[in-house]
C-alpha cells in the first residue's frame, strides 16, 4: 500500500509544530491543523471499516459522514475532522488489540 | 420572552441574529464549528492566518462584511461555538459541548441547520482518496491543504466547477472535470439563468478560466467505478458510450447539495415532498415559519438556495419571529425580502436544469455497488429487500437492511438509497418517504445520553416481578 500523503498543504505559515503519535510511529503536524489533517499529511488512512476491514480516509470534512472516527492509544475516540492536533495526541488507525 | 436560540453560524444564522440583537433581543447563537461562517465561509484555525481573498474568491467581500456585522454584535449574543444540539424534545435542545452534555429550554428557535454534499456514489467511493466536493474545498479553505497531488472532480452542481478552479489557483494538478449533466443542459438553462445575470456571469468566467489552464472538461460524463490498491489511483468513466479512465491520487465528486433536516424533523415539523430538490423538506411559509408554532426554518437546511440567498431567508424568519413575539416590524423590509427571494428561487430552478442528477443512476448501479459506507450494505442486498418483502418504503428498508442506521444516519446513504428503493419497487421517490430522524443526530458519548435520561420512577415493591 502506498504511503504517500492524501493531502498536500499550500500554505503553512509561521506555525508551531506539534508532535504526535501514528500507530506507534512519531510524527509531526501544525498547530491549526485538524487531526484528520496531520494524519493524511503523513499518509492515506485514518482507519478500516468495522465491517470489511478496509481502509478509510474520511469523506466529508465538515462532521457529517462520521467516517473519520479513530482510536487513540488510551481508548479515547474521536472524530479527526473536527478535533485539533493537540501535541502529544497517541493515534491509532486500528481498533485496540 | 426569555430564551430564543439559533442554530447554525453560517449565513441565515448570522442574519437572522442581526435581525433579533436590532429588536434588543439577546439571542443564544449555536453552533458545531469553532468559528462562525458556515460551511460556504468557513474559517480555518485562527493560527492559520490566510487572506479572505484566497478563501473565499469572488464571494470575499460579502464573507468579510458578515464576519464584520457579527463582530459588532457578539457583545448583544450569547455564542456557542464547539456546541452539538443532538435532541430535541418538549421545546427542549439537548446540547453537547466539550464531551459534556446541557439542556436549553427554548420559547422561540430558528434553524439554519445548512447543507452538506448530496452524493450518488459510484462503485470504489469508499477507497481512501475520494472525498465529497465539499470536503476537497474545506481542505483548502480551512485547513490550507488539497486532496491530489492528482485529482479529478467529479459529478454534478456549480460547486463541481468552482472548487475545480479554486484548486487550479491554489496549484492543484486537476487532471479532469467531468460533469455528469448531458452538454444541451446549457441551452435549456439559460433564458432561466439570466434571473441573477452577476452569478451567470460568474459561471461563464469559471469555464473560460478552466479552459485557458487547461483542464480537460467533459459534459454527459457517466462514473463507472475508481479503483486502487488501499487508495484511489484511476477513475473509470464512459463519454458517449465510450469507456474512459483517468489516472489520480483524489476525486472530489458531489450532485449539488442536500438539506440537513433532521433537527426539524426532531421539533416536530411537517414535510413535504419538494421536487426540485427531490427530497422531503420541512414544510415553511414565504417568511420561514414551519408548521410548529415558534420554530423557523432558513438557509440551505430548509432547502437549497445558495448562501445569498439563505442571508435573506435568515433575516426574513427572524421578522417573523419578531412579528408573532409581537414586535414592530417594518412592513415594507419584510416584503422586500420575501421579493427578494423570489429570483432566488427561480435561478435554483434553472440551476437544476443545467446540472440534473443523473437519471438512469439507479438503473445503472451495480449490485455490488456499497450504498451505505457506515455499514457496507449494497445495492444488490436492498433489491433483494424489495423483492423478498415487497417493501416500498424507506424505514421498512431499514430495517430489514440496516441502510442508514449507521454512524452517518443516513446523510450519505439517503439519497441513493431512496432512488434504488423506487427503482425497485417501480414507484416515485415521493412514495417511498423519507427516513426518520433519530436521537442522537450525531454519534455522542453513551454517558452523555445516560445522563440525559428523564429519571425514572422506581417500580414499587408489591408490583415488582422479581
Amino acid at each position: 500500500m502506498s504511503t504517500k500523503p492524501l493531502l498536500q498543504r499550500v500554505a503553512i505559515g509561521p506555525r508551531q509544530s506539534v508532535p504526535f503519535e501514528l500507530d506507534g510511529v512519531a510524527c509531526s503536524g501544525f498547530e491549526g491543523d485538524t487531526v484528520l489533517t496531520a494524519v493524511l499529511a503523513q499518509g492515506a488512512v485514518l482507519r478500516h471499516s468495522e465491517f470489511s476491514d478496509a481502509p478509510r480516509a474520511g469523506f466529508c470534512l465538515m462532521g457529517a459522514c462520521q467516517d473519520c472516527w479513530m482510536n487513540t492509544a488510551d481508548g479515547q475516540r474521536l472524530r479527526a475532522c473536527s478535533t485539533l492536533l493537540q501535541a502529544g495526541m497517541r493515534l491509532s488507525t486500528r481498533w485496540p488489540a | 420572552m426569555s430564551t430564543v436560540v439559533i442554530v447554525g453560524a453560517g449565513p441565515a444564522g448570522l442574519r437572522a441574529a442581526e435581525q433579533l440583537v436590532q429588536a434588543g433581543l439577546r439571542p443564544v447563537l449555536i453552533d458545531e464549528a469553532p468559528r462562525i461562517g458556515g460551511q460556504i465561509y468557513r474559517q480555518p484555525p485562527a493560527t492559520l492566518q490566510r487572506r479572505p481573498a484566497d478563501l473565499y474568491g469572488f464571494e470575499a467581500g460579502k464573507a468579510t462584511a458578515l464576519f464584520e456585522r457579527f463582530a459588532a454584535l457578539l457583545p448583544n449574543l450569547d455564542h456557542r461555538p464547539d456546541t452539538l444540539v443532538w435532541q430535541i424534545e418538549d421545546r427542549t435542545l439537548h446540547l453537547l459541548s466539550g464531551g459534556r452534555s446541557q439542556t436549553l429550554a427554548f420559547d422561540a428557535l430558528i434553524l439554519a441547520t445548512g447543507a452538506t454534499d448530496r452524493v450518488l456514489p459510484f462503485p470504489g467511493w469508499t477507497l481512501p482518496g475520494v472525498f465529497t466536493l465539499g470536503a476537497a474545498q474545506v481542505a483548502l479553505k480551512a485547513q490550507a491543504s488539497l486532496i491530489g497531488p492528482r485529482v479529478v472532480f467529479a459529478g454534478t452542481g456549480p460547486l463541481l466547477y468552482l472548487v475545480a478552479w479554486q484548486y487550479v489557483q491554489a496549484g492543484g494538478q486537476v487532471q479532469a472535470v467531468l460533469d455528469t449533466a448531458p452538454p444541451e443542459a446549457r441551452r435549456r438553462a439559460l433564458p432561466g439563468l439570466l434571473a441573477r445575470p452577476a452569478v451567470a456571469a460568474k459561471g461563464a468566467w469559471l469555464l473560460a478560466r478552466l479552459a485557458l489552464a487547461g483542464v480537460p472538461v467533459r459534459r454527459g460524463v457517466q462514473l463507472q467505478r475508481a479503483e486502487g490498491e488501499g487508495r484511489v489511483s484511476r477513475l473509470h468513466w464512459q463519454q458517449h458510450g465510450r469507456p474512459q479512465s483517468t489516472e489520480c491520487d483524489a476525486i472530489g465528486f458531489g450532485h449539488g447539495l442536500r438539506s440537513e433536516t433532521q433537527l426539524a424533523d426532531l421539533a416536530g415539523c411537517a414535510f413535504d415532498f419538494d421536487p426540485l430538490d427531490q427530497a422531503w423538506l420541512p414544510r415553511r411559509d414565504a417568511a420561514g415559519r414551519s408548521s410548529v408554532p415558534g420554530v423557523y426554518l432558513a438557509g440551505d437546511g430548509a432547502a437549497i438556495l445558495g448562501a445569498d440567498a439563505a442571508e435573506l431567508a435568515g433575516a426574513r424568519a427572524a421578522l417573523a419571529l419578531l412579528q408573532d413575539c409581537g414586535h414592530p416590524v417594518p412592513a415594507a423590509h419584510a416584503q422586500a425580502l420575501e421579493e427578494a427571494l423570489v429570483p432566488q428561487r427561480r435561478f435554483r430552478e434553472s440551476l437544476e436544469t443545467l446540472c440534473p442528477l443523473p437519471a438512469d443512476w439507479a438503473a445503472q448501479a451495480p449490485d455490488a455497488l456499497v450504498v451505505c459506507r457506515c455499514e457496507e450494505v449494497t445495492a444488490g442486498e436492498l433489491r433483494a429487500c424489495v423483492a423478498e418483502t415487497g417493501t416500498r418504503e424507506m424505514n421498512r428498508l431499514k430495517a430489514h437492511t440496516r441502510i442508514g442506521m449507521g454512524r452517518c444516519q443516513g446523510r450519505m446513504c439517503a439519497p441513493g438509497a431512496s432512488r434504488l428503493l423506487a427503482q425497485a419497487a417501480g414507484c416515485s421517490l415521493a412514495e417511498v418517504g423519507r427516513l426518520r430522524s433519530q436521537p442522537p443526530v450525531k454519534p455522542v458519548p453513551i454517558a452523555v445520553l445516560g445522563a440525559s435520561a428523564p429519571q425514572v420512577a422506581p417500580v414499587p415493591e408489591d408490583q415488582r416481578d422479581d
